[in-house]
């Protein structure tokens, strides 16, 4: 799908180096407009059909997708578990895009391939949205991000640590970029071998973007602002005494916290989370995983109603 | 002189590419999607003496007048490769290759998990970031790499 420069009506949303911080504001503006007054929004995308398809199971983006659309007055079509279609009888990805683009009039994907949602913004007729690909991309969740933080913190001059797997996490690569282009300073804290990418650290130098790296929480917690922990998982170790040795020692406590933050800390994470953060935090003032789930169902209302020219 | 002709021979018309980094020629017809059998009439030279570049390979195709925009990507593996374009046994069209903005196809993308190796039907596609040194960028995964990998 190709579409006019300067607008995000027809826009695909692959990859969140596709827009500029002017347009990534104009979301967040246009997210915090329905939050403001969500019940006026009802009927602005009725008539429209969002398709959905997951290469891979992700229930929370499905559904966050599905409230979205159903809270403008739109339908969704699911394709359903792989395993029961054409795609497992071996029809290849571009027919399938192709077919179901002729279903609807935007369609979210999510597959396990790096790249797989740019090819299909290639084949498809209708805009395509990034429901996460791979290792690369997840837009929709860092636009999210980026809303909370706004919301619960702030995005300028903002001292941001990320906190767990850097070296997989698709959320963590998004929100990085996405983080580069506000005036932010990161700390990434992991174990080493599960640290950012090269790659990514020097797209963060030849922007100039400066960042610190370390591997212990206690260090730096201090002076964070945001701290935003992801997930450690137990595919990325060959033996789980090790897993459980390192998932131990980044796992977020009360304790932790009563070592020492900023009184307006706030504390996120991508969810589902596996034990990263105590239950104990959940009750604290810094927790905000939960709202940031809520923020995620305004802000695709916000991509959807601009893809699909229901807000300006 | 005389021996210079008679390892390559002039052709009377068609496209002769010079100045091949020595050892590259077969690369060359692989970029340029030249296979056994082709139909097109080939000669090659490899390690040709050479006075700027010590040795060199020649590649000629016959009765063909290659596109500009697929010589270009001669450029990648052969960077001060020049391309003779002859008529009547004339060069009528004589250039320097130059890297493209893009590369279709030919390259394989070095990320195992990229769509361009999960699906055969994906054409490769990479931004070129940086002529010199090489750096090209997966228009689909966004990973990066310095050399060049063929399919
Ligand atoms: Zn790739």
């Amino acid at each position: 799908m190709v579409a006019m420069r300067g607008t995000l009506k027809g826009r695909d949303v692959i990859s969140i180096n596709d827009f500029s911080r002017e347009e990534i504001d104009h979301i967040l503006k246009v997210s915090d407009g329905i939050e403001k007054d969500l019940d006026s929004k009802f009927g602005l995308l009725s008539g429209k059909i969002l398709s959905i398809l997951f290469f891979e199971p992700s229930t929370r983006t499905r559904m966050s997708f599905e409230s979205a659309m159903y809270e403008l007055g739109g339908r969704c079509i699911d394709m359903g578990p792989t395993e029961l279609t054409s795609v497992k009888k071996g029809e290849t990805f571009s027919d399938t895009i192709k077919v179901i683009s002729k279903y609807a009039d935007v369609m979210v994907l999510r597959h396990p391939s790096d790249g797989a949602a740019r090819y299909a913004s290639e084949i498809s007729d209708v805009p395509i949205i990034n429901g996460g690909d791979g290792t690369g991309q997840h837009p929709t969740q860092t636009l999210l991000d980026l809303y909370t933080i706004k919301k619960e913190s702030k995005l300028d001059g903002a001292n941001i640590g990320i906190l767990g797997d850097l070296k997989y996490g698709r959320t963590v690569h998004s929100l990085v970029y996405a983080l580069s282009m506000y005036g932010i300073d990161m700390t990434f804290i992991s174990p080493p071998d599960l640290s950012l990418p090269e790659e990514i650290k020097e797209d963060l130098d030849d922007k100039k973007i400066s960042y610190e790296e370390c591997d212990k929480i206690e260090e730096v917690i201090e002076d964070l602002d945001v701290l935003y922990v992801t997930r450690i998982q137990r595919e990325r170790f060959p033996d789980i005494l090790e897993y459980e040795k390192v998932s131990g020692s980044y796992k977020i406590t009360k304790d932790i916290l009563e070592g020492g933050v900023k009184e307006d800390l706030i504390i996120l994470h991508p969810l589902p989370r596996t034990g990263e953060i105590d239950p104990d935090v959940d009750d604290t003032k810094y927790a905000r995983y939960f709202l940031q789930t809520k923020y995620g169902v305004v802000v695709r209302m916000a991509i959807l109603g601009l893809i699909l020219g229901g807000f300006e | 002189m005389k021996r210079e002709k008679l390892r390559v021979e002039p052709i009377k018309d068609g496209t002769v590419i010079d100045h091949i980094m020595s050892g590259q020629a077969l690369n060359v017809l692989k970029v340029l999607k030249i296979k056994s059998p082709s139909e097109e009439t080939v000669s090659m030279a490899m390690n040709v003496s050479s006075r700027e570049m010590g040795k060199k390979d020649i590649v000629k195709v016959e009765d063909r007048r290659l596109e500009k925009g697929e010589l270009n990507k001669i450029a990648l593996i052969a960077t001060n490769a020049t391309i003779n374009i002859v008529e009547e046994y004339d060069v009528v069209e004589k250039y320097r290759v130059s890297v493209p903005k893009f590369i279709n196809g030919i390259i394989r993308c070095k990320n195992q998990n990229c769509i361009t190796n999960m699906d055969e039907h994906v054409v490769t596609r990479f931004k070129v970031e940086s002529k010199d040194p090489l750096s090209l960028r997966c228009v689909y995964c966004g990973s990066r790499t310095s050399s060049v990998e063929f399919l």
